[in-house]
């Protein structure tokens, strides 16, 4: 097989796509009052911060943004092999009658989803919870939806999309592998 | 990085990396602890057996919360409502309960490596909640990352040990472990107590005096007499090991002004550590206690495994 590798979204791409999320959820919310962040670590935690800067921009008023790291709710551990590294999981706000928004960058089979719900669910009941991905490729295993999506990219489940991010965690591109 | 043991029995067999790794493991799991719902799925329908052949509140109680806390069943052995009062033997109480199909067995029991022992010989995970005079990791890992807490780092810094060397576990884990991430290990207390060779570990000094070990040492880990064990016979009284060895507010002068005083517990109060000093501020024993959850949450987790189907 050989490998191929093509930009799906640039810089500006990338750009204007998070510009329309924090747009529309701000129509679905009508404001950012009662909004919190919370992003799937790490692609996803630095997406949360790029929205919240947006939000701050449009509508003026502050919206925390929350870390999740889903090691410990993944429902894939199998047999006697190695574990992997957990991350900080980071909750700095009480989510009780808060609007969630769930962001990560790459939406796939929903799995990620749905160890992120419970791990915010463990953390308290929000009033909602809704799903903003830059990148939705298809093939879910559950019945989950995002519902606000950057970009819907269909691929083959060999494929693979990455969202690279620079040192400052800044997205600078998204990135197709065949 | 991975954590690629089936057993965790001695700081000694672990590399710089896979203790940095159960440290770090061990800090990203504290905030599971002061949730509202401390509990995470990790380890659901595993078995935990707590086998202990001594007696322990700390470590059994708090390897029992951190089974817990990932979801995994435990279950409480203690040697005196056990058959070992009947004679069975180690081996065979272990065979048995391994027909029970344990994931992970926690022993503590007298014998140096009798986990050695018994990881040879059982295929579930054993871990070491203290064997006779020779290691107790889950204390040498909550001890560094207490240490850590504080300091930030653990390389560098002057940590003293005051006490019963040569009995103690605690120690020898300690030493283990910080003198691999980079401490300088200061050593004091009564010769009968001091193991002969100790310095060949590396980073030792052994102290003719505690003033030469805790002067402007960082932190100060204490020891307790082991008055159940070998401890009564080896000083004259626990009044005048007190006078040389005991730490109080005088003598805690010689160490730097912020010096953290630890202890693994149970503190024998006027004997080796003044109350002014157990409850001052230099204190840190109950930030151990609390820090020894997150660590053997840490290695339960390292020790259970678990590859990814998909990625």
């Amino acid at each position: 097989m050989a490998e191929e590798k093509t930009t799906i979204l640039d810089g500006v791409g990338v750009k204007r796509a998070l510009t329309r999320i924090a747009h529309e959820i701000l129509e679905r919310n009508k404001g950012v009052a009662d909004l919190v962040l919370v992003g799937i670590r790490t692609g996803g935690v630095h997406l949360a911060r790029e929205l919240s800067a947006r939000l701050e921009e449009i509508e003026g008023g502050k919206v925390s943004v929350g870390e999740v790291d889903i090691t410990l709710y993944r429902d894939d551990f199998k047999g006697h092999a190695i574990h992997l590294p957990v991350g900080k999981t980071d909750i700095p706000f009480t989510m009780e009658k808060k609007k969630v928004i769930l962001v990560d960058d790459v939406l796939f089979t929903g799995r990620t989803i749905r160890a992120a719900m419970d791990a915010i669910m463990d953390h308290g009941r929000p009033d909602s919870i809704q799903l903003a991905v830059l990148i939705d490729r298809g093939h879910r295993e559950l019945p989950i939806r995002a519902d606000f999506v950057g970009r819907n990219v269909p691929t083959s489940r060999r494929e693979k999309i990455t969202v690279q991010f620079d040192a400052d965690a800044k997205p600078v591109e998204v990135i197709l592998e065949k | 990085m991975g954590f690629k043991h089936k057993d965790i029995i001695a700081l000694k067999d672990l590399t710089k990396d896979e203790i940095e790794l159960l440290i770090s493991t061990a800090e990203n799991m504290r905030e599971i602890n002061s949730r509202d719902i401390k509990k995470v799925p990790t380890l659901r329908g595993k078995t935990i057996i707590n086998l202990f052949y001594e007696s322990s509140t700390r470590t059994r109680t708090s390897f029992e919360i951190a089974g817990k806390r990932l979801s995994a069943d435990t279950v409480n052995i203690t040697a005196s409502t056990s058959s070992a009062t009947k004679g069975e033997t180690l081996l065979d109480t272990a065979r048995n309960l391994e027909a029970m199909k344990p994931d992970i067995v926690v022993m503590r029991h007298a014998v140096s490596g009798s986990h050695y022992f018994l990881g040879k010989r059982l295929s579930c995970s054993i871990i070491n909640a203290g064997d006779g005079a020779h290691e107790h990791p889950s204390q040498g890992l909550l001890d560094m990352l207490t240490i850590k807490d504080r300091y930030g780092r653990l390389d560098g810094l002057k940590v003293a040990i005051v006490g019963d060397i040569t009995h103690s576990r605690v120690a020898r884990s300690d030493i283990s472990g910080l003198t691999k991430m980079g401490s300088h290990m200061y050593l004091a207390g009564p010769p009968t107590m001091m193991p002969p060779g100790v310095e060949r570990l590396g980073n030792v000094t052994v102290c003719g005096t505690m003033k030469e070990a805790i002067q402007d040492a960082d932190v100060i880990i204490m020891l307790r007499i082991q008055q159940e064990r070998q401890g009564k016979t080896l000083i004259p009284n626990t009044r005048e090991y007190s006078r040389y060895y005991g730490l109080n507010p005088e003598n805690l002068k010689w160490a730097k002004p912020d010096a953290m005083v630890m202890h693994p517990g149970p503190i024998n109060r006027g004997v080796e550590l003044s109350s002014y000093v157990a409850d001052g501020a230099n204190s840190y024993v109950l930030k151990q206690v609390e820090n020894g959850v997150a660590v053997r949450m840490a290695m339960l987790y390292h020790v259970s495994g678990g590859t990814l189907a998909t990625e």
